[in-house]
């Protein structure tokens, strides 16, 4: 039976993933959840996932949430085709994708994913508008965040190392977003980040991908 | 320290947040060698922010930091992952090897990381972290975490009735990482929080099977025993906390400071 994964193509969450399954050669089936009319807080959805977030991914008896877990799924259960996202037949370098797949999750998103939230989800929420306070205090979070990178870049192709790997691709679709921003300066002034995600770009999994990101930030 | 909390029978050199003061008066290797490893001190203010700890062992500036040969590991999700698949084939398997039984216990470490510690960390920093350091409460914060607390905790609640421990019948490496930022709560002052957690009956079922899990004894017990080593050897009065992954290792140690100035 085909995986099914829940969610819309615009998240980024389900992007992650998405992007994941492509870089497999993965055949899936999208479901879409009407975020706007909240069927994620359904308990037909809940009873998938307790927490009311996209993405799920369902194979066979297996249903999932949190879209690291997803994609760390996917690369192990296909770690023989495609891209070899995880170096899973050496344990130390395995070990080096964990930890800067780990640097994507307690570093580098909550500063991203906190400006991404206030120039793109706050305004679709339509009562208030972005929080320049949280923007100015993530911006600064994520500035020394892109500095350790900055210097990582310069002695790896990518982050964990010479190939692209689930260390550089959970950091795909919140960068996408973040380069819509007026923000983007931050990439961009930094040649090692800046060279690594036009990489990142031109990877055919991204190009699939990419056309469904369609919102678009805030000019803030 | 926080990975002696988390990790048993392991052997290598581990860099813990104890503190180090001047190098001419002590060695590098403080506390026992407890089994097969060795605590590595890296002390508190500005030693994991130095040049060389930053350049060969964690760019964050943070602790812990694992060392086996050449490899040098930080993140301790990654670093536990490691440690668990290295010696899966003693002690507790942490993390049996069938995808879809791993990819359960990577969905509750992902809970973890992005539902979970995020509130406990906020609380344990007003709680215990702010007063150390002679800061003000924001009691608004802490009610607001209290009631997102709430609310996870209901969730692990219904899971923790369909299966003893998050990722079903045994004790891996999802509830491992639970134990710590949970120990810190309940040595919070705050009612509140332990009835959060023992008005629960699977929550606090859970709790106290992990509590009580020999390792998790001896861990305590040498964290405890490096700690009186410190004490006795004048600890300083600053504790800078960013150092630490999470802060509930500069918590602990904040309150022996405490009890000794």
């Amino acid at each position: 039976m085909v995986m099914k994964v829940y969610g819309d193509e615009m998240s980024a969450c389900v992007a992650r993933v998405l992007l994941c399954l492509h870089e497999k050669d993965t055949e899936f089936e999208l479901v879409p959840v009407n975020l706007f009319a909240c069927h994620h807080k359904l308990p037909s959805f809940l009873s998938m996932n307790p927490f009311g977030q996209v993405p799920v991914l369902q194979d066979d008896d297996l249903t999932l949430f949190e879209s690291r877990a997803i994609t760390a799924y996917i690369a192990e259960k296909h770690k023989d085709k495609g891209t070899d996202l995880t170096r899973h037949e050496d344990s130390k370098e395995a070990a080096i994708v964990k930890q800067w797949s780990e640097v994507e999750a307690h570093h580098f998103n909550p500063a991203i994913s906190a400006v991404i939230h206030q120039l793109i989800v706050v305004p679709l929420q339509g009562e208030k508008s972005p929080d320049a306070a949280i923007v100015e205090e993530n911006l600064e979070k994520l500035e020394k965040v892109l500095d350790v990178y900055e210097e990582r870049l310069g002695k790896t192709k990518y982050l964990a190392g010479d190939s692209y790997t689930l260390a550089d691709l959970n950091h795909v679709p919140y960068t996408y977003y973040f380069m819509k921003t007026s923000h983007a300066g931050l990439v961009n002034d930094r040649p090692k980040v800046k060279a690594w995600w036009d990489d990142l770009c031109s990877r055919p999994a991204f190009l699939k991908v990419s056309p469904g990101l369609t919102v678009i930030p805030v000019t803030n | 320290m926080e990975l002696h909390l988390r990790m048993f029978h392991t052997g290598f050199l581990v860099y813990s947040s104890v503190f180090k003061p001047r190098p001419d008066r002590w060695s590098d290797q403080v506390g026992p060698r407890t089994g097969t490893f060795l605590v590595r001190s890296a002390g508190f203010k500005n030693i994991a922010k130095t040049k060389s700890f930053l350049s060969n062992l964690n760019p964050f500036g943070q602790v812990p930091v694992l060392e086996d040969g050449d490899l040098k590991l930080f993140e301790s999700k990654a670093i536990t992952r490691y440690l668990a698949e290295q010696y899966k084939d003693q002690g507790t398997n942490l993390l049996p090897d069938d995808p879809k039984k791993r990819s359960i216990i990577s969905m509750w470490m992902e809970v973890d990381t992005n539902q979970f510690l995020p509130v406990a960390s906020t609380l344990i920093k007003e709680l215990i972290i702010k007063p150390y350091q002679g800061l003000a409460t924001d009691f608004t914060s802490v009610q607001e975490g209290k009631e997102k607390l709430s609310e996870i905790l209901n969730i692990y609640e219904t899971r923790l009735g369909e299966s003893p421990y998050l990722a079903g019948e045994s004790f891996t490496l999802a509830d491992l990482h639970h134990l710590p930022p949970i120990q810190y709560l309940l040595n919070t002052e705050e009612e509140e929080l332990k009835n959060l957690i023992y008005s629960r009956p699977n929550v606090a079922a859970w709790v106290e099977k992990m509590k009580s899990r020999p390792a998790w004894l001896k861990a305590v017990a040498m964290e405890e025993h490096i700690l009186d080593l410190m004490n006795r050897r004048r600890l300083p009065k600053q504790l800078d906390s960013s150092c630490h992954e999470s802060t509930v290792v500069a918590q602990k140690t904040a309150m022996v400071v405490i009890a000794n100035n």
